[in-house]
């Protein structure tokens, strides 16, 4: 599995608010996709019961997960493809590697695909000597600057026009070193050109899916960018990596999946492309692979599913969570630390890597709601973070100053006589304290606000005391 | 309204929530007016800490419940529930329902109390029908949605609503009316470095109207904007925004000086 820095999210975060570059990247970025879905919900009348039928899609196939990953890996193999199913990170970056073996491969194309990311195939591979290439422009460039995504489907959002520029003249270092690269066709002309070659010389190419239809046995991408479909179409042995709630039932559910996915991702009605692939080359085929493998990863996601967590299976990837998150737009996507950020990584990191190192993800949000609101196939996040939380605080992973602030105030709060003789001496004490200018500059107990931020003073006595002094 | 009428009125439990109990009980008095004058029988039960959801959003679920019984026990005697915070009547409407989501006795109980609880300006608006407040302020004011009143409850028209009745009051709504300030109960200080991040987003798009007032219906979230406003002021920032609860601008009660501002005459 690929690495994380997910338990030093607060020093993550410091480094990130700190970054003008990234703050910089990250001003320019909310607002596209936040204003493209308005619009194109806007134009969608039964935009919100679709998002209840593709709800209700997921939801049925997750309650009948086996029986349609059986029927799915069935009609895979009836169009001449091979299901392989992965437990773990590891023992799909085996199979992988297997394949590429047994094909002689020495490099390979890569679409873009998260759970390539998950697993860090291209770590894997490259150590066993075959060279990984990314094709996405998202995913070619963080590959140059060995980053991890930072949105899980704009990889490079955070990434400037001149640090892409400097990237390529770094990594490009045979082309002429005045050219010009300055403007985003510049930069796009030459990604393109440098890309081309590989395409045709690749000898496998992975791609992710973002279905896996069990009535068809297909799997579908939805890109952008055109180069997901040469990645599966150019090489002679395709590699679908998918993980298990991937799977829709039918090709008209996945339809209706379409029909939410890109309005709310980039706010498309839908993506460039939209590839459908079914089994290697068949005899009357123009084009395709002559292998056909699919990938299937668990990496903890069975037991999400047994457990509390299994309505997190539900998601389609959108990225609408973390394009209206204000924590993410606050903090990027690496101040994560995995290869989820934003609210749908607070909740699936913890169930997929455990939630000793990822106990700060669930914590590090207001629970204001707006993921929820966004989110294609209503996942109720805010509950499945404070589900997390709660695991949290069981497990005893909170902070002692946490915890017992959260004590204190619950054995006072259970206890209205005990609340009224400690809190409101307090209460007064302030008040005292800030007369003058109705505020405090600084209060030991409280320094995680008053270091940002005046404490507005409270006005003396307590409602409650008031209001009985009123009622003699 | 006649003391005849309000004898017959509907006799409402205020839940005065703790923020404003300890720290701002001019918005409970405010709230008292408001619905008095609506014709409202007013009860403030003496066993009233807080609605438990420090507790509850940090994963303490026994102890959120504990506290919840306490809240019910108290309140369910009543014909509404009435508090001056979206975020608190939200937790008795939309969160004390899950969590004795397990027990059978409770259920009923809860699902009954969360029937009759309200948001203060919901409740004026949606079940007391108040068209005509009697009070008057020449202000330009800009609305602040909190997240959980105006996401779990749905609140948006009714503090608007309400404010057009008000005389003289010119509403001016600005962008990030509907985004997170950066509050979030305990998220404020336990992660203090992100909360400070979202309010000064929340400022700049503020201080880009000429609004004089900021009011909003939850304390928190209004202690927040105040306390990083208040900052920058003390750093050299020049503006005249003040912030207030809206209950006292609806109730006419603005006597005491607003959220963080001085009383220079002591």
């Amino acid at each position: 599995m690929s690495s994380s820095t997910s338990a030093q999210f607060k020093a993550n975060v410091k480094g990130a608010l700190g970054d003008n570059h990234l703050q910089k990247a990250l001003r320019g970025f909310q607002t596209g996709f936040v204003h493209n879905r308005k619009i194109a919900i806007k134009r969608l009348q039964e935009f919100d019961d679709l998002r209840d039928k593709a709800r209700d899609i997921k939801n049925h196939t997750i309650a009948h997960m086996d029986a349609y990953l059986d029927i799915y890996q069935q009609n895979v193999e009836f169009s001449g493809g091979r299901v392989h199913w992965a437990v773990d990170g590891v023992e799909a970056c085996e199979l992988i590697l297997g394949i590429c073996h047994t094909a002689g491969a020495k490099t390979v194309t890569k679409g873009k695909t998260m759970i390539g990311e998950e697993i860090a195939i291209n770590d894997y591979l490259t150590k066993n000597k075959i060279t990984p290439i990314e094709t996405d422009l998202g995913e070619y460039i963080i590959q140059l600057r060995g980053e991890m995504p930072s949105h899980i489907i704009a990889p490079a959002s955070h990434v400037s026009k001149d640090q892409v520029s400097e990237a390529f003249k770094k990594a490009h270092s045979d082309l002429p070193k005045g050219r010009s690269l300055e403007e985003p066709e510049e930069l796009l002309a030459e990604a393109r050109a440098m890309l081309r070659d590989k395409f045709i010389s690749a000898d496998v190419g992975i791609t992710g899916a973002n279905f896996l239809i069990a009535e068809t046995g297909s799997s579908v991408i939805v890109t952008n960018e055109g180069n997901g479909d040469l990645t599966q179409t150019l090489p002679k042995v395709h590699i679908v990596l998918a993980s298990i709630e991937k799977i829709v039932p039918t090709l008209e559910d996945t339809t209706t999946l379409l029909r939410v996915l890109a309005r709310s991702a980039t706010g498309q009605e839908m993506s460039s492309y939209t590839t459908f692939s079914t089994g290697p080359r068949h005899a009357t085929d123009l084009d395709g692979p002559a292998e056909y493998h699919v990938v299937i990863l668990d990496n903890g996601r069975t037991d999400m599913l047994a457990g509390d967590f299994s309505e997190m299976l539900a998601c389609i990837r959108c990225g609408a969570c973390l394009n209206h998150c204000p924590v993410y737009n606050a903090v990027g996507g690496h101040a994560y630390g995995w290869v989820y950020p934003g609210p749908m990584g607070a909740v699936l990191t913890p169930g997929l890597m455990g939630l000793d190192g990822a106990f700060h993800l669930p914590q590090a949000s207001t629970l204001c709601g707006k993921c929820e609101d966004v989110c294609p196939v209503r996942i109720p996040l805010p509950k499945l973070l404070r589900q997390w939380r709660s695991q949290v605080y069981n497990r005893d992973l909170l902070d002692w100053k946490t915890k017992w602030g959260i004590k204190y105030w619950s054995i006072l709060a259970k206890r209205p006589a005990l609340y009224h003789f400690f809190v409101t001496p307090k209460v007064r004490l302030l008040a005292w304290c800030a007369k003058k200018s109705g505020h405090l500059k600084s209060i030991p107990m409280l320094k995680g606000w008053t270091e940002n931020r005046n404490f507005p003073a409270p006005e003396g006595k307590t409602f409650q005391r008031l209001w009985r002094e009123r009622q003699k | 309204m006649s003391d005849l009428n309000k004898a017959y009125g509907p006799k409402v439990g205020i839940f005065i929530t703790c923020l404003v109990d300890l720290l701002r009980p001019s918005v409970g008095f405010a709230a008292v007016k408001l619905l008095e004058d609506a014709g409202c029988q007013i009860v403030v039960p003496e066993n009233q800490t807080c609605c438990g959801q420090p507790a509850y959003n940090s994963g303490v679920i026994k102890d959120a419940k504990d506290i919840a019984c306490l809240v019910i026990n108290e309140f369910e005697k009543f014909d509404y529930v009435v508090a001056p915070s979206g975020s608190c009547a939200g937790m008795i409407k939309e969160h004390y329902p899950r969590l004795f989501a397990d027990d059978l006795e409770m259920t009923a109980r809860v699902f009954r109390l969360a029937k009759k609880t309200y948001e203060l300006t919901s409740f004026l608006a949606d079940v007391m029908n108040v068209q005509d407040l009697p009070t008057a302020l020449n202000a330009k004011i800009t609305y602040h949605d909190s997240c959980a009143g105006f996401r779990e409850l749905g609140i948006k028209s009714q503090p608007r609503q309400l404010l057009a009745q008000v005389k003289g009051v010119e509403l001016k709504e600005y962008d990030g009316a509907e985004t997170c300030c950066g509050f979030g109960g305990t998220f404020c200080v336990k992660y203090p470095d992100i909360s400070d991040h979202m309010v000064k987003e929340s400022l700049i798009l503020l201080l880009e109207t000429d609004a004089e007032l900021v009011v909003g219906g939850d304390l928190g979230c209004l202690m927040n904007i105040q306390g990083k406003l208040s900052r920058q002021k003390d750093e050299g920032k020049r503006t005249k925004l003040k912030v207030r609860h809206v209950a006292e601008v609806l109730a006419g009660m603005l006597d005491n000086p607003a959220i963080g501002e001085g009383d220079l005459d002591v």
